[in-house]
């Protein structure tokens, strides 16, 4: 067969070059343009070659924050996949109840970062939050704004409390996919409570299951909004994660060179660990799940 | 394996059922040959499932009693009947291996390994699996895995019944063959008590010793695929069964005739005076087309349905099918039926009528 040759396609793609040259690559350039530069401001750049790569990556700075940064995303995904599989599995399945239940877990969803922090600010306060002055009243010693772990349990939970419910709501899709001949069969076989879930229920979420890990994990390596807003990245540094000390970087203490090295090593690890989750996530579909 | 008994059993899935058309099931009382061979025959929504469900435990009866060997069973939960089923769509454990998936029953029960394994390879060569044991489950075909759980079924030796629900909607047409020879030879060498749901009158007479025809809930005959041909006790049964079903055409019955429309035919039994709806029914394959014996139609077409051909035809203002041999000729001035008396069945209120002897 001949090829015929037509360059005059290429056209065709010129629009969505155009986009994605906007959207994308340009943005990116400006950050590669600052990451090899030094400047001093006035709009004199002087050429600094990887320089800022090496210094960041000798320094503890960036590390301690991936450090805090993977340690959040892993708790969270400890505690928001099984406690969403949980309430999955305890939905009711039809009826009013359903749809109610369905509403109620999608409301925290609707609710923006912001408010969302400003909400557990608030309700974390010992002065006047409901939380902190409860727990100041039982003795307990809770104040996020001085103790590390006070400050950590309040981020954790108020990331659980606003993202649960989207495993909860892909993990009940998941359980509604599945045709009832199984639970009968199973109850046939005499499987036990716990058979049917690992025989039965996860294998078939595991589809969807992968998609709301993938999706948190990703969320809650790029979070900024919500802890900002509680605990500012303190006390100290305690629960400074990667986009916050990177803002502070960039913005408090205009360190321009070296918080764009940062930015495209940020970037490269999301992309790194999207490509590891695509791979799982294509090998699982080949295998039918 | 053990015989089956439905004794005034009833279900409706209302919870105050009114009148009977309220019921799904409505009040039967059957035995199910220890060792028999069942098809449960009808269209959607007759009623087949329900049955079938209450038979395994899935489903409580709204009324009456369900023994197994003359034990209530009525209120044991499903595992404790120790029944199985085979459903429409093939139900394997996907993350394990044909091996697991038919050890699995055995070891919820707590068997010790040695029995388990023995069991399997015994069940594996009755299914033609053998080979077959280390793959996972999930990449098999649709009747690789409708085996898979056929076998789960059998691999428990106190097998009380094995119950298919459609077993074989989603198998391709010529291993639906193969399977169901195969079920016909387990069910021969084995001899468990099965029941077969289908609406696929070729699956229920080939499968089947006993063919159960349901329609609205109710069971309107038990028979063998013989008797359902030769007399249809409803005329569900002389529609549903054959193909094309049975010709039921009004008419007036009197002793030994029967009249369509004033025209007079002979029947092969005498029949009393009979009130309500009468119709007679005659099958296709009693029917006979001729130039001058009988009574006068209008052919319509002519389908050659290869071995045979069918000739659609109108009888006094009723559609009727007559079914003529490959090789009969049929000329445009053939406008006339006759029925083979002895095979003329008269109906009352849709239920046949037994004429006197001789």
């Amino acid at each position: 067969m001949n090829k015929t040759v037509n360059h005059k396609a290429w056209f065709l793609v010129l629009p969505v070059l155009v986009l994605v040259a906007f959207s994308a690559v340009i943005p990116l350039m400006t950050v590669v343009n600052y990451s090899v530069q030094d400047t001093f401001g006035n709009n004199q750049f002087f050429w600094a070659g990887l320089e800022w790569f090496e210094e960041m990556l000798h320094d503890d700075r960036m590390w301690n924050a991936l450090q805090r940064q993977l340690m959040f995303s892993g708790i969270i995904l400890a505690i928001e996949v099984p406690l969403g599989i949980f309430v999955a599995l305890n939905m009711p399945k039809s009826g009013l109840w359903a749809s109610f239940c369905l509403v109620l877990m999608s409301l925290p969803l609707l609710i923006p970062w912001n408010v969302v922090g400003t909400i557990w600010q608030v309700f974390g306060r010992v002065d006047i939050g409901l939380l902190g002055h409860t727990l100041e009243a039982l003795g307990i010693d809770y104040n996020y704004t001085q103790n590390t772990v006070a400050a950590w349990i309040t981020i954790v939970v108020m990331d659980v409390w606003h993202w649960t419910s989207l495993v909860a709501l892909l993990a009940y899709a998941g359980l509604k996919s599945i045709p009832d001949a199984y639970y009968q069969a199973a109850k046939i076989d005499q499987a036990s409570r716990w058979k049917v879930f690992r025989y039965i229920e996860l294998p078939k979420m595991a589809g969807v299951l992968m998609i709301a890990i993938l999706l948190r994990f990703m969320d809650s390596f790029m979070i900024y909004t919500e802890p900002f807003v509680v605990t500012g990245g303190g006390p100290g540094n305690a629960t400074t994660l990667l986009s916050i000390d990177l803002v502070k970087m960039a913005l408090g203490q205009f360190d321009l060179g070296p918080a764009a090295a940062f930015s495209i090593m940020y970037f490269l690890v999301i992309l790194l660990i999207s490509w590891v989750f695509y791979t799982i996530m294509t090998n699982l579909d080949k295998k039918g799940m | 394996m053990a015989k089956i008994t439905l004794d005034n059993l009833a279900h409706s899935y209302l919870a105050n059922p009114a009148s009977e058309d309220d019921y799904a099931l409505k009040e039967m009382t059957h035995d199910w040959d220890d060792g028999g061979a069942y098809a449960l025959l009808g269209s959607s929504g007759c009623g087949k499932s329900t049955l079938l469900n209450i038979i395994s435990g899935l489903l409580q009866p709204s009324q009456g009693r369900i023994l197994f060997d003359g034990k209530d069973v009525t209120h044991a939960p499903t595992a404790e009947r120790n029944i199985a089923q085979v459903f429409q769509f093939p139900v394997v454990y996907d993350t394990m291996t044909v091996q697991e998936n038919l050890a699995f029953p055995l070891r919820n029960r707590g068997r010790d390994e040695a029995y388990v394994a023995s069991r399997v390879q015994e069940i594996a060569r009755m299914i033609g699996m053998e080979d077959m044991l280390r793959k996972k489950a999930r990449g098999l075909t649709a009747d690789a895995k409708q085996k898979i759980s056929l076998g789960r079924g059998m691999v428990r030796k106190d097998v009380n019944a094995l119950l298919f629900d459609e077993p074989l909607t989603v198998i391709d047409p010529h291993m639906k063959w193969e399977l169901r020879t195969q079920l016909k030879k387990l069910h021969h060498d084995f001899g468990h008590t099965m029941i077969y749901v289908t609406h696929d009158q070729t699956e229920a007479l080939t499968f089947a010793d006993k063919v159960v025809v349901m329609y609205d809930g109710r069971v309107v005959q038990i028979g063998t695929p013989e008797e359902l041909f030769e007399r249809p006790e409803h005329t569900f049964v002389g529609y549903f069964i054959g193909s094309p079903g049975m010709n039921v055409i009004p008419a007036k019955v009197e002793g030994r005739s029967a009249y369509v429309n004033g025209a007079q035919m002979a029947l092969g039994h005498g029949y009393g005076a009979l009130d309500g709806k009468v119709e007679i029914g005659v099958r296709p394959e009693f029917a006979r087309l001729s130039q001058s014996d009988g009574l006068p139609i209008k052919v319509r077409r002519v389908e050659d349905a290869g071995r045979h051909k069918i000739i659609r035809a109108e009888f006094f203002g009723h559609g009727i099918n007559i079914i003529a041999g490959e090789d009969d000729r049929i000329s445009a001035d053939m406008n006339r039926v006759s029925f083979d008396a002895a095979h003329v069945n008269v109906y009352r209120n849709d239920w046949r009528v037994k004429g006197d002897a001789a």
